[in-house]
């Protein structure tokens, strides 16, 4: 089969940002009628390497090839020509335009929004998705902006498709109609590229699977000779043990007691509606929810960054008395020994300061100890000596700005400040979101330790797989509301992802 | 004939640039933009462009008193710069030094003014400093309110404010006009000197430029070292960042632009109380524009402004002397200064970003 | 008695050089520039505009000019300097990515010192005992109104009594209106000022709509310094009286909040607080340096008016004030 022409030939691909080389020599071959799972970890250079394709970076060296031609891609309108489209991790849409305006974005000729309305509305039919053209992007969900960049990218008569980490916020129900689209299209003779990092979807989806290992190509191969532990093995280099070491949570006793909290957003929008919970200490609560469903309002409200509109927190001391947090000062909550580590989308926009050296990130926390009017650097560059040993972080030196690191070592600066304060409650969120596997086992190991020592870990996830691996107990969000909590040890994901979008019809699964 | 044309000029972020390699950029950007200076002189002027430098020079260093003016508007540009300072490490770009530097003089005035009869000539001096500094603080407070609470952009407002400033000393100074009708001021407390600020040794500048030098160690130890000026860099950084470690972003702020409004106060102050001992609605000069430069050419380093400020007012001291020696209009500065700038801002792309051409090393194997 | 048939055209006369400014900076602006240096382009603008009409009168002599070289010389200069203003730019913030605020600021040193050192040079030429330089003639075909205006009295004078300017002022801003709403070369300058990173992946050459957007954008400013010269100041040059102008026309920017269709009346709203202090029966001199304040109060309101609302549509341009480069990471 290999005799067939690839409908994109890659060779000998090489890309550096400074110092750090993000592709080194790499290939890659995809062809049509054919959806193929570009595999590797984070930092490995997957996502480098299909911007150049879609005309995003150049190329340092090498050459690329598009049905046998010799191509040179210097911009995005480049790889439009020769019909290669790429739906990026971060959507690339104008918030205040609607979606029509920003399909045709771009494109030649007279604006006429009609003539492009009908034309979307045709695309949508054929292969079974919803989009209004007349919406706003600010009012849309995240799978409804995907939805408008995949038709974006139909709509301009891509046969090359590019997606990187679709999934990533979609709930197992949206997830099965975006594969279900993506095989029309791949029946429909188009040639798909998924990046991904999760194995189940490379199984489920893909016809061919190739890995990249940083920065280099490891090997292409068919799914169906292949399987998860060798992938796996292929991706990290080495074997490794896919297993969490789940203890039993010794004398849980109440820790952090949510009564009908109720949150609403800057804009007023309804963000939790009467949550009650209890965790406990010595146990890892985990919270389940598709994006944007309260999750982070709940832990910002605990760390006293969210106003609370009605409902209690309080914090139980070990002899059964308690303390509410409300109106708390976040650096008053702090010092009772509640930490919140959230690592967001964008890892450096908040937690940490891209510019500021890691001595003075770590200082973050704890800059406004003690009452000189001027900060300690000497102790917080000590601090962030014992991370970078504890957590074998890659950085030059303690004084390199953060922002030269790469995102696994970024993201064990963040977790491991967190705990290096010896908290009594580690409210965490998406702390392995785009790590490699061995950083992110190393992450849920020291979140196992820190339950072991009796903190209350309050652990926010987007792998269901992991959250049924990891917790003792799974709270499951829908729409700002608890749809239950159940058992970690007795439920699986699938029960998890229905309860995420079952409640009172607001689901959108 | 596919083969379709690499782009020739492909440019990319450097990582690290040493120090000493960025300042050699500068340098040769500074040396640069006087060869461009001197080409435009000769163009334009006719003149032998050295005899220009040289007139700058000889404006800038001539005489004993030529060289007091120059520290002196040093001094005051470069109090100025470091009132803005804060606020731009934060990046709030307070535009408005011009209206409260403005004001605090206004503020020293009128108490001049006004309680020249009333207090003993120290505690008027006291008084005069606590009024310039609070006026200062104020007028930068107004803006610094209205970005906390509603991010109203800082940018424009502090722009706006400095012309209502202008027009508030505009309307006092036709108020207090001296004499009646004459449409200024003139020297106040001219035989009593009440209100004066005291002078130290020989020259009446040195009070002033002790007072910008205390400011300058001051602001640098600030911004280093204390908890405040971390939470300035952290809050310029990323204020999402400094929300979510319980920095309360909107009290940083306003804090800085108080303390931003105060130094501008300051200045004013000086101005009035310290040399000039009247107020018109120029005795800002456009320092309060001239300080964004001074400040950002620094990186917003208070030792570094020390230098951009010279730089700066040495090319304004000059003017005045290009213009009596060859007859030139004294905006002729404005000129060279601009070229000046323009290649100081073009060259720090230089110093971040790496230039590559096109690889051309393929077909001479 | 407020006289509201002398106080209109008063107010508009001073409304348009805000009015170009105004339009030329929201076109800049929605490309994501933030051209502080518009006070200076205008300056560059009307002393280009002022070169070329001494030139051409000095050269052809006040009697046998022609009627249309009168007018081309001088736009053409005008357009060319404030080309070149938007050029240089442009170069430094789009090509060299440097900060905005400052080159803006430069830009407006560099401006001003240069229309003050040229207006001062040819001042001097003529030896003239004022500091001004009066180019009547060239103001003459700049000021022409249409023939019978003086006839239709308080309709006219409010409506026609005004030089071509005014009305291609209006044209301009009716113009960039639809452009930006209507067309696709529209839609696509909002994309780059709104969110650089999703035109270019959407094929949207960034650099290029920034570069002529603020050039144009510069030109149209620049003609508002024209328009002051020669039909405002009846073609007197002095120096630095163009004053803070370009300034209340980026205040004027934030007032329509990017609408230059609202600018239209905006400015002449402007113009006429700008004016109003003439307006006033008082003999008090002091208050009236208060009125002047009115237009830099009340933008400040509208400041504040429009950042309480938070309305999505009202913002300014996402990206205003931020350089693009593709390969950030």
């Amino acid at each position: 089969m290999d005799n067939r022409i690839p409908a994109v030939k890659m060779r000998n691909i090489t890309k550096r940002f400074g110092s750090v080389v993000a592709n080194d020599k790499c290939w890659l071959d995809v062809y049509r009628g054919e959806i193929l799972a570009l595999l590797g970890e984070n930092g490995s250079g997957k996502t480098t390497l299909m911007n150049m394709l879609s005309g995003i970076y150049f190329p340092d060296e090498g050459t690329i090839a598009i049905d046998g031609k010799e191509v040179v891609i210097a911009s995005p309108k480049d790889a439009f020509d020769l019909g290669i489209g790429m739906i990026h991790q971060h959507y690339k849409l104008v918030d205040v335009f609607t979606a029509a305006e920003n399909i045709v974005l771009g494109l030649p000729g007279k604006l006429d929004m009609r003539t492009a309305s009908a034309k979307i509305r045709e695309i949508c039919g054929k292969y079974g998705f919803e989009v209004d053209p007349d919406m706003k992007i600010y009012d849309m969900s995240v799978s409804q902006k995907q939805t408008v960049e995949i038709v974006k990218v139909l709509y301009r008569g891509a046969d090359i498709l590019i997606l990187d980490e679709p999934t990533a916020v979609l709930t197992p129900q949206e997830t099965d109609r975006l594969f279900a689209v993506l095989r029309n299209m791949r029946d429909d003779g188009k040639a798909i590229v998924i990046i991904t990092h999760k194995m189940h979807e490379v199984e489920d989806l893909s016809d061919r699977v190739a890995v990249l290992r940083k920065g280099q190509f490891t090997g292409d191969m068919l799914t169906k000779n292949t399987n998860a532990q060798e992938m796996t093995n292929m991706m990290v280099g080495r074997p490794v043990a896919l297993n969490i070491n789940r203890t039993e949570p010794e004398d849980p006793k109440p820790r952090i007691q949510v009564r009908d909290l109720t949150v609403r957003d800057m804009e007023g929008t309804l963000k939790l509606d009467h949550v009650s919970f209890t965790a406990c200490s010595g146990e890892i609560l985990g919270i389940a929810g598709i994006s944007g469903c309260g999750q982070k309002e709940l832990l910002e409200a605990i760390a006293g960054l969210q106003p609370v509109e009605t409902g209690d927190i309080s914090y139980v001391e070990s002899d059964g008395s308690e303390e509410s947090l409300i109106g708390k000062d976040p650096l008053d909550i702090k010092k009772m020994g509640v930490a919140l580590s959230f690592v967001p989308e964008d890892r450096l926009g908040m937690g940490l300061v891209g510019s500021m050296d890691l001595g003075d990130n770590v200082m973050l926390r704890s800059y406004s100890e003690g009452n000189s009017v001027f900060t300690d650097r000497k102790k917080s560059y000590k601090v962030a000596r014992g991370i970078v040993e504890y957590f074998d972080v890659v950085t030059p030196s303690v004084e390199t700005p953060v922002r030269r690191l790469s995102g696994g070592n970024v993201q064990k600066v963040l977790v491991g400040r967190e705990i290096v304060n010896a908290p009594k409650v580690l409210l965490t969120a998406y702390a392995t979101r785009g790590l490699d596997i061995n950083s992110s086992y190393q992450i849920y190991e020291t979140i196992s330790e820190q339950k072991r020592k009796g903190v209350a870990v309050i652990y926010v996830g987007e792998d269901l797989d992991v959250l049924v691996e990891l917790c003792d107990r799974i709270l499951v969000l829908c729409g700002g509301r608890v749809s239950g909590v159940v058992d970690g040890r007795k439920t699986n994901k699938r029960e998890i992802g229905a309860m995420m979008t079952r409640l009172g019809g607001e689901g959108r699964g | 004939m596919d083969k379709r044309k690499e782009p020739l000029i492909h440019i990319t972020k450097r990582g690290a640039v040493a120090p000493g390699r960025a300042w050699a950029i500068r340098v040769g950007a500074i040396i640069a933009a006087l060869l461009v200076c001197a080409v435009v002189t000769t163009l334009t002027t006719g003149i032998n462009p050295f005899a220009v430098f040289g007139a700058i020079f000889e404006g800038a260093f001539g005489t004993n008193r030529k060289i007091w003016m120059l520290l002196q508007n040093m001094a005051i540009l470069l109090c100025v710069s470091l009132a803005v300072t804060p606020a731009f490490k934060m990046r709030c770009w307070n535009l408005g030094a011009e209206g409260q530097v403005l004001i605090g003089g206004l503020a020293t005035a009128s108490c001049m003014i006004l309680l020249r009869d009333a207090l003993p000539g120290w505690l008027l001096i006291a008084v005069m400093v606590i009024s310039a500094i609070l006026a200062g603080a104020v007028w930068a407070g107004i803006p610094a309110l209205f970005k906390a609470k509603f991010n109203t952009n800082e940018t424009l407002f502090t722009l706006m404010m400095n012309y209502v400033a202008t027009q508030l000393v505009a309307y006092f100074v036709i108020l207090w006009e001296v004499p009646k009708g004459a449409g200024k001021i003139g020297i106040i407390n001219q035989n009593t000197q009440i209100g004066w600020l005291p002078q130290i040794g020989s020259s009446k500048y040195l009070l002033n430029i002790l007072v910008v030098a205390v400011i300058t160690g001051l602001m640098f130890v600030y911004l280093r070292y204390s908890k405040h000026g971390y939470e300035i860099s952290v809050v310029g950084e990323s204020e999402r960042t400094a929300r979510y470690i319980g920095i309360k972003v909107e009290k940083v702020i306003i804090r800085t632009m108080l303390l931003s409004g105060a130094i501008c106060g300051v200045a004013g102050l000086l101005l009035v109380g310290g040399t000039d001992h009247t107020i018109t609605t120029s005795i800002a000069g456009g320092r309060g524009f001239t300080a964004v430069m001074v400040s950002w050419l620094a990186k917003f380093n208070p030792l570094m402004m020390i230098l951009t400020s010279f730089l700066l007012v040495l090319l304004e001291r000059g003017a005045g002397e290009i213009s009596t020696n060859f007859g030139l209009n004294r905006s002729f500065s404005d000129i060279l200064t601009g070229i000046i700038l323009f290649f100081i801002i073009g060259s720090e792309f230089f110093i971040q970003y790496k230039v590559n051409f096109r690889k051309t090393a393929k077909e001479e194997k | 008695m407020f006289d509201v048939v002398a106080f209109i055209p008063r107010a508009v006369m001073q409304g348009i050089p805000l009015m170009l400014g105004c339009t030329g900076e929201t076109l800049t602006e929605k490309s994501g520039n933030l051209n502080l240096g518009t006070a200076g382009v205008m300056y560059v603008g009307g002393i280009c505009g002022v070169i070329g009409a001494f030139l051409y009168e000095n050269g052809a002599g006040a009697s046998k000019m022609n009627g249309f070289l009168a007018i081309a010389i001088p736009l053409v200069c005008c357009l060319l300097g404030s080309l070149l203003m938007g050029l240089l730019y442009c170069f430094l913030t789009v090509s060299l990515r440097a900060n905005q605020n400052v080159t803006g600021l430069a830009l407006t040193t560099f401006g001003v010192g240069f229309g003050n050192f040229f207006g001062g040079s040819l001042i001097k030429l003529t030896g003239s005992e004022v500091a001004s330089l009066a180019l009547s003639s060239t103001s003459n075909y700049y000021r022409a109104s249409l023939p019978f205006a003086s006839d239709l009295g308080w309709f006219g004078k409010i409506f026609l009594s005004y030089g071509f300017l005014a009305y291609l002022a209006v044209v301009i801003a009716l113009v960039s209106s639809y452009f930006l709403k209507r067309t696709r070369t529209g839609l696509q300058l909002r994309a780059v000022g709104e969110n650089p990173a999703t035109a270019d992946a959407a094929g949207i050459n960034v650099n290029r709509y920034k570069y002529r957007a603020t050039c144009i954008g510069s030109m149209v400013a620049g003609l508002g310094g024209l328009y002051y010269v020669m039909d405002y100041a009846n073609g007197v040059w002095s120096n630095d009286a163009f004053g803070d102008r370009g300034w209340l026309a980026i205040a004027l920017v934030i007032f329509t909040i990017w609408r230059p269709n609202v600018g239209v009346l905006a400015s002449i709203l402007f113009g006429g607080l700008y004016i109003l202090y003439l307006f006033i029966p008082s003999s008090n001199f002091a208050i009236k340096e208060l009125y002047k304040m009115l237009p830099y109060v009340v933008t400040i309101i509208v400041l504040v008016l429009t950042s309480m609302k938070k309305k999505r549509e009202n913002q300014p341009p996402a990206s205003l004030g931020l350089a693009y480069f593709r390969e950030e990471r």
